[in-house]
């Protein structure tokens, strides 16, 4: 039998960079109550919202993450040529194929970098990360690009009470690289099928070709029990990946969750009891729910004014439809 | 052991106390979760798992939204408990 010869990676991999971008239009409450009975009362009560950022026609997928990925290329301080892979978490890219991320490899100006996107939802950072270290530690890229992008005004049905309010666009980009110490830890996730009907699409595309139904397909959420899951399951999946990295609540720095609702941040940050030493992030307030963009998006936030630094240990957890989760400690860029 | 009225109406008072921050005395068998004590539709979802916890019941989301006062939810637990 011939020997092959095994690819050789790095020793560890680390986030080397990040990058944001929030479409140009800002969405108050206000407009959201053109077409649902609520309050801006009851909306930031319950969701701690009070803007959200739509996209515009010429904001597409594939632009805001060339914009969001050209800010994290430069914060790694690479080129784009050294890029040897494009991960996009999506599940608002109206195309089906080709995937979405070819064509922003190529924009970028990437060496033929391998591309790909995935669907894993409000999970779909974490679900790329650790593709991407996997990519990183065995060899097959020096430098991977991850990108969490949504456009779900798209995917919104602007008349249901129920989801009207949550949901945001925009795209969050990291680079992740070689490292000589850990700072990606191991990933706690996972999914649970069984839960499929809590979040969805209302119904598949071919029904709305074949004139089954009348309205587009829009994500619809059984609010309740996604909000227990939320809290209390994915506490347990956010402590085991404390645990699996090493790390108690007193020596973390950085808590950024999925940001769903900052209700269920609040409760999280009550049931893991988290020190007030840690920061919080909280961009849902302004930004909504961008499902796989919430999490860079926070970071880049958190870095830009100031509430976090480089080098502070980030509990980082996604969690959505699926369901699926994924949850690890990182070393901010 | 099987907790006793009394038992469940303290307990929950304890956890509502936690939750939403109304004084303990005021948690009464007439009174309504949302109407009267603080407790929105999500707080109430925190209240019903720390009941679960606390008494070993399960109460699934269908069965939350009919434990509309204090009375409610305490006849539900000492029906329900293991
Ligand atoms: C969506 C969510 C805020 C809704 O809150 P809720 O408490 O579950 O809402 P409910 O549907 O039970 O309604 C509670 C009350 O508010 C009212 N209500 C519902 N939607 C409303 C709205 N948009 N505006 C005003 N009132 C509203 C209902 O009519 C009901 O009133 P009633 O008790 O007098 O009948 C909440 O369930 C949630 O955020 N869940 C998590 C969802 C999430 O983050 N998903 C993404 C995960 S990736």
């Amino acid at each position: 039998m011939s020997k092959i010869k095994p690819s050789k990676g790095a020793p560890y991999a680390r986030i080397l960079g990040v990058g944001g971008y929030r479409p140009t239009r800002v969405v108050p409450n206000e407009v959201i109550l053109e077409t649902i009975d609520s309050s801006d009362e009851w909306i930031r009560s319950r969701s701690g919202i009070e803007t959200r950022h739509w996209a515009n026609d010429e904001e597409t997928v594939a632009a805001m993450s060339i914009e969001a990925s050209g800010k994290a290329i430069a914060d790694a301080g690479i080129t784009a040529e050294q890029i040897g892979g494009v991960i996009v978490s999506t599940v608002s890219h109206f195309k089906q194929t080709p995937a979405v991320a070819t064509e922003i490899a190529d924009k970028l100006g990437t060496n033929k970098a391998a591309a790909f996107d995935i669907s894993a939802g409000c999970a779909g950072f974490g679900y790329g990360l650790t593709l991407a270290k996997g990519m990183v530690v065995e060899g097959s890229a020096e430098y991977v690009l991850v990108i969490g992008v949504e456009r779900l005004s798209d995917l919104t049905d602007l008349e249901d009470r129920a989801t009207a309010f949550l949901f945001g666009d925009g795209a969050g980009a990291v680079v992740v690289g070689p490292s000589n110490e850990p700072a990606i830890g191991p990933t706690v996730w996972g999914s649970e099928g069984d839960k499929s009907e809590t979040i969805k699409q209302t119904v598949p595309w071919t029904d709305y070709r074949t004139g089954q139904v009348e309205k587009f397909p829009a994500i619809t959420q059984e609010g309740q029990a996604v909000f227990r899951w939320a809290v209390f399951e994915m506490a347990k999946v956010a402590q085991q990946a404390l645990d699996a990295a090493g790390i108690s609540s007193s020596d973390l720095d950085v808590f950024i969750p999925h940001q769903a609702n900052e209700r269920i941040i609040d409760s999280m940050v009550k049931t893991l009891k988290l020190p007030g030493s840690v920061t919080v992030a909280r961009d849902v307030r302004t930004t909504g729910n961008t499902s796989a963009a919430s999490i860079p998006l926070a970071m880049e936030r958190l870095l830009a004014t100031g509430e976090a630094k480089s080098g502070d240990t980030a509990l980082v957890i996604g969690f959505g439809a699926g369901l699926v989760y994924a949850a690890t400690v990182v070393t901010l860029p | 052991m099987a907790a006793t009225q009394k038992e469940i109406v303290d307990g929950l008072a304890e956890i509502v106390n936690e939750i939403a921050g109304i004084p303990v005395e005021d948690v009464q068998l007439d009174k309504s979760f949302t109407d009267d004590l603080d407790v929105d539709s999500l707080s109430m979802v925190e209240v019903v798992v720390a009941a679960e916890e606390r008494f070993d019941v399960k109460i699934p989301d269908e069965d939350v939204k009919n434990l509309k006062t204090v009375g409610d939810a305490t006849d539900y637990i000492l029906k329900h408990q293991a």
